[in-house]
């Protein structure tokens, strides 16, 4: 593959694709020319911003895998079409993706919250309440996040070639152990790629979380919480802690690179 | 001189507001108001816990005018000053206390603030009251969930001021950061109780209970509002601020909605 492929762009691809990347680009680079560099490490290394970002770790990682275990077999479930409709519970998948964050935090406070559907059940008979706790972060992100992973690991499974399975079979492999060694080694990189996503939409989460779990410094105001926040009273810090935040997505990026790209080339 | 000015407009605007009242806006009374009254369009920042009575004002106001048009921009008092600062495209700023306007005028985006209602702080439950709160010190109960707002928004700093007055401490589970989604979860009765303005518990009405706090222990919060400097239209802004102040359907919407005088 020849890293000139195409020396010649034709100006009706290459001018709005300039201005698609200016657009993308342009942002995060006047957020770092506007960044208060002088107190940049005494902001971020606050108790204030550690608390956030270490919350904000703890739950985008937490709902990662959460959804790492409900949502993979979900995707097979879709894959295989074994459930009736599956085209239409596919859609109805796709909804959290496509819903405000927001909506989505009203929708779990009417299912989950203390006078919700269920968790009314729950809060009476065992006392759990999810609003205002760093569990219903967790749910929260779960929820806005779970349809990434889905989608990519349902195309994942899909596109693979099922004599593989079928062979592993007839040499007398069960179907767990032709999940575990033949089927998900070969979505491996649908897997990555759908794990990187679901975090990266986990760690950003803001709108289901403040509707859903409230913000309480330590408890429930994760990092995206602590810039709005910090918007309110001074603006330089809301700035580093955006700064710190990019920091974190880019560098989890960057690690994965290698397999991630290999994913979305394959 | 301007005084004078001001004073033979304001009782137009009173006398013409009487006639609004008295007979409603007849065709030919209208036509009249357009011809010599402002026009165009005007965007209204406005604290949260104004959401309510801002639009019937508005409605009022638009009556009065015709050919003017308001949009608000409700929101807590610290973030529509932010955006004022940073360039929004705002002509007047009504917030729910002063420290958040002089902040504006301060940064030199807003004009000359004017004081024009007041408001104090109830405890909101949900109607059934699940903790049984009655007293403010109930709030101070180990294992009943308070939510009050952030300290940078103006209910967050009277709810402050109200606990320490009281020398009370509490632990609440969240700081919102307006007033109105405060008060969406105490309606929804994922709260026990919300330190609230006396106006919310008024809007909501029998979606929430509520216990009044004796006028001793109580705080209060001042309400300005100023023309925002880089209007576009700074006649119908001065006229909207003027209307808000002093005419009578302005003032007494606010009476009904539970607002105080501010003098």
């Amino acid at each position: 593959m020849s890293r000139r492929a195409h020396p010649r762009a034709p100006w009706f691809l290459a001018v709005p694709g300039l201005v698609a990347l200016a657009f993308l680009v342009l942002p995060l680079i006047a957020l770092l020319l506007q960044a208060p560099w002088p107190d940049f490490l005494g902001i971020v290394s606050s108790p204030a911003a550690m608390a956030a970002l270490r919350l904000s770790l703890i739950t985008s990682i937490t709902a990662t895998a959460l959804v790492a275990i409900l949502g993979i077999p979900l995707a097979w479930l879709l894959a295989r079409q074994v459930l009736p409709a599956t085209g239409l519970l596919r859609a109805l998948v796709l909804v959290p993706l496509l819903l405000p964050p927001v909506v989505g935090g009203v929708a779990l406070l009417a299912a989950l919250g203390r006078r919700g559907l269920i968790g009314q059940v729950l809060y009476q008979w065992f006392g759990i309440q999810f609003p205002f706790t760093t569990l219903g972060v967790v749910l929260a992100e779960a929820f806005v996040a779970m349809p990434f992973l889905v989608i990519t690991m349902e195309g994942g499974f899909r596109s693979l070639d099922r004599r593989y399975e079928e062979v592993a079979a007839t040499l007398g492999a069960r179907s767990w152990t032709t999940l575990r060694r033949i089927t998900l080694p070969m979505v491996a990189p649908s897997l990555v790629a759908g794990l990187v996503l679901c975090w990266a939409r986990a760690l950003g989460e803001f709108g289901a979380t403040i509707t859903f779990a409230g913000n309480f410094p330590g408890v429930t105001q994760t990092m995206p919480l602590a810039v709005y926040a910090g918007l309110e009273t001074d603006r330089s810090v809301a700035i580093a802690l955006s700064i710190l935040l990019l920091a974190v997505s880019v560098t989890v990026l960057i690690s994965l690179r290698g397999r991630y790209l290999a994913g979305r080339s394959a | 001189m301007l005084s004078g000015v001001r004073r033979k407009r304001l009782v137009a605007i009173a006398s013409s507001a009487w006639i609004v009242l008295a007979l409603g806006a007849t065709p030919a009374h209208a036509v009249q108001a357009a011809a010599e009254g402002p026009t165009g369009t005007l965007t209204v920042s406005a604290a949260a816990s104004l959401s309510d009575v801002f639009p019937r004002i508005a409605e009022a106001f638009t009556r009065r005018y015709p050919g003017t048009t308001i949009t608000f921009n409700f929101g807590g008092s610290s973030t529509l000053v932010n955006q004022v600062i940073g360039g929004a495209p705002v002509d007047v700023l009504a917030t729910a206390s002063e420290p958040t306007m002089w902040k504006a005028v301060n940064a030199g985006v807003a004009n000359r603030p004017w004081l024009f209602a007041r408001n104090t702080m109830a405890i909101a439950m949900p109607p059934d009251n699940p903790a049984r709160i009655t007293t403010l010190a109930d709030l101070t109960r180990p294992g009943v969930l308070v939510g009050i707002c952030a300290v940078e928004v103006p209910c967050g700093a009277a709810a402050r001021d109200l606990l320490a007055k009281n020398r009370l401490a509490i632990t609440p589970v969240t700081r919102e950061l307006d007033v109105r989604t405060l008060l969406a979860k105490v309606v929804s009765g994922d709260l026990d109780a919300g330190i609230v303005y006396v106006t919310d518990v008024r809007a909501v009405g029998r979606q929430v209970a509520s216990v009044s706090i004796p006028h001793a222990d109580n705080v209060t919060t001042t309400y300005p509002i100023a023309t925002v400097g880089r209007t576009s239209n700074p006649r119908l802004a001065t006229e909207f601020v003027h209307y808000v102040r002093f005419s009578t359907s302005a003032q007494g919407l606010l009476r009904a909605y539970g607002f105080a005088r501010p003098w």
